[in-house]
């Protein structure tokens, strides 16, 4: 399982998004995209899904170069997108094939997973926020992607949730050893869960340079080496500067 | 054993929660349908009263009690029924196939784009033509029989029923239908899975202002020319001078539109019971 970016530039209707993008993702790696917003993060994810295919150079997943959606590639999106009129199980159960026992058990054990035994008859709008999010992630897992592609996942939760399933998607990732790439602008949660992170600038954006994480986990949270990454961090992204001027 | 017991008590105390909550229910629904016949009442008995006192004309505005001796004496001689049942014909099935006909050409246009440039012009010309204008039309091609009226009737179901399915097909989240293509469906799966659940709400607003229209139609239709039917009962009153038959079909037309109305209504709550609204059925 491999996933590299070559020379990827994508634009919007004459406007330059990214360009040239080049990335390779080691197996069971965790990538963090991280940049301001309107940089190309998530236009760059959206390529790799295969959701959009309007992006010129070459994706390769697994020795595959067509532009489509892989089926070893699971998506979570900013919002849960769950279906309203399913329950929970049918929801997780959405992207499953084959027997129907089988895919009831297996939705089961992934909703356990995510912490949420006994809610697999509640409809979404039952649900908290949070708890969506939980129905989301196990529906992207149940797949067993190889490759995870997690777009801004818990931008919309209080900061308690949030590291709450920081600490899930962990769990879920040292299991399964899935390849994760993340797109944030969330610096902290950068530095809590990505091997390597990458920093993209400007507009059109491109690669500004890479911080590779070798702090061991489970690292603590605002511990001395994550706060020295994010002064770094800070730093290159210039941030500073930026205000001054406006 | 003690284990058991303790279900048992367990299933029984379920039970026993159910039922009250049930009774519960019943009760609530109760005082609902109490609140709603207070105004309906008052205004019967405000009516009678005041008809009593002379202070209506009775060859203007009979009193509800000579409406309702009038409605009991059809009933009596078995007219009322016949009247109702062909209207009720005539309504359900002109509904039937104006709802028809919406559904396949509404999803035709809805899914393939194509479709809609051929046929969404012609469709919303049509709909600018006021639907009464085809009345001397059809009578004209089909005679003053029962295909004439039902024709009428499904064409006056038609276009609320396509408009509103069609702008349900279009609405559809594009999040969801790219969760869909996350999942590699097909396009019939996405059709299936996704479209026509996510467009069932918009389609129900459709089929209950459709089946509004479809009542409204009937008495266009039975004025025009028929023997039977309620519609036809508002003639009869206008010609023998007798309004207690006209206010008579005009209850009858309220009553049977509102049941069939709530039919649908409770249709549109099972069939919508995922929603998040802030009215729950």
């Amino acid at each position: 399982m491999s996933l590299t970016l070559r020379n990827v530039s994508r634009t919007f209707a004459g406007a330059s998004a990214v360009r040239n993008i080049s990335l390779s993702v080691q197996p069971g790696e965790i990538v963090g995209l991280l940049g301001t917003s309107g940089c190309g993060k998530s236009t760059i994810l959206r390529a790799i899904s295969g959701l959009d295919d309007g992006y010129e150079g070459e994706i390769e997943i697994n020795g595959n170069t067509a532009k489509e959606v892989h089926d070893t590639t699971g998506f979570i999106f900013q919002e849960p997108r769950l279906l309203p009129w399913l329950t929970v199980l049918d929801n997780v159960i959405f992207g499953l094939k084959g027997e129907h026992a089988d895919k009831q058990k297996r939705a089961k054990e992934y909703i356990a997973d995510v912490g949420l035994e006994g809610k697999e008859k509640l409809y979404p709008r039952q649900l908290s926020g949070g708890m969506a999010q939980r129905v989301a992630i196990a529906r992207a897992l149940v797949t067993s992607p190889e490759i995870l592609l997690l777009d801004e996942p818990f931008s919309a939760l209080d900061a308690f949730t949030k590291m709450q399933l920081q600490d899930l998607l962990l769990d879920v990732w040292k299991t399964y050893q899935s390849t994760v790439v993340l797109v944030t602008h969330d610096i902290d949660e950068a530095t809590y869960l990505c091997d390597r992170i990458v920093i993209l600038r400007g507009q059109p954006g491109e690669i500004d340079r890479e911080i590779t994480l070798t702090e061991q986990r489970p690292r603590k949270r605002g511990s001395e080496e994550l706060a020295r990454y994010k002064a770094d961090i800070l730093e290159s992204l210039n941030l500073d500067r930026a205000r001054s001027i406006t | 054993m003690a284990k058991s017991t303790g279900e048992l008590t367990g299933v029984y105390i379920r039970e026993h929660t159910k039922k009250k909550e049930r009774n519960k229910k019943k009760k609530k629904q109760t005082e609902v349908v109490l609140l709603g016949s207070i105004l309906p009442v008052l205004l019967f008995i405000l009516w009678e009263f005041l008809s009593r006192q002379g202070v209506f004309p009775a060859y203007q505005l009979p009193a509800p009690s000579a409406v309702f001796s009038a409605i009991l004496d059809m009933a009596a001689t078995g007219a009322l029924w016949e009247h109702i049942s062909i209207t009720v014909y005539r309504v359900f099935a002109g509904f039937l196939f104006g709802t028809i006909a919406a559904v396949l050409l509404g999803s035709l246009v809805g899914f393939y784009q194509k479709a809609e440039h051929i046929f969404d012009p012609i469709i919303q010309a049509f709909r600018s033509i006021p639907s009464l204008a085809w009345v001397p039309l059809f009578i004209l091609w089909m005679g003053i029989g029962e295909s004439s009226k039902i024709t009428m009737i499904a064409v006056g179901v038609f276009f609320p029923v396509y408009l509103n399915l069609v702008s349900g097909i279009l609405g559809v989240d594009r999040k969801l239908i790219e969760v869909g293509k996350m999942y590699k469906l097909t396009p019939l799966q996405q059709v299936r899975r996704i479209i026509l659940p996510a467009s069932l709400p918009s389609f129900f607003v459709g089929v209950r202002s459709g089946l509004g229209l479809g009542w409204m139609f009937v008495v266009a239709a039975e004025l025009m020319g028929a023997s039977q039917g309620l519609g036809y009962l508002l003639v009869l009153g206008q010609n023998t001078l007798s309004p207690e038959t006209i206010i008579a079909s005009i209850i009858l037309f309220a009553f049977i539109g509102k049941s069939t109305d709530w039919l649908l209504k409770i249709l549109e709550a099972r069939s919508l019971y995922w929603q998040d609204r802030f009215a729950k059925t």
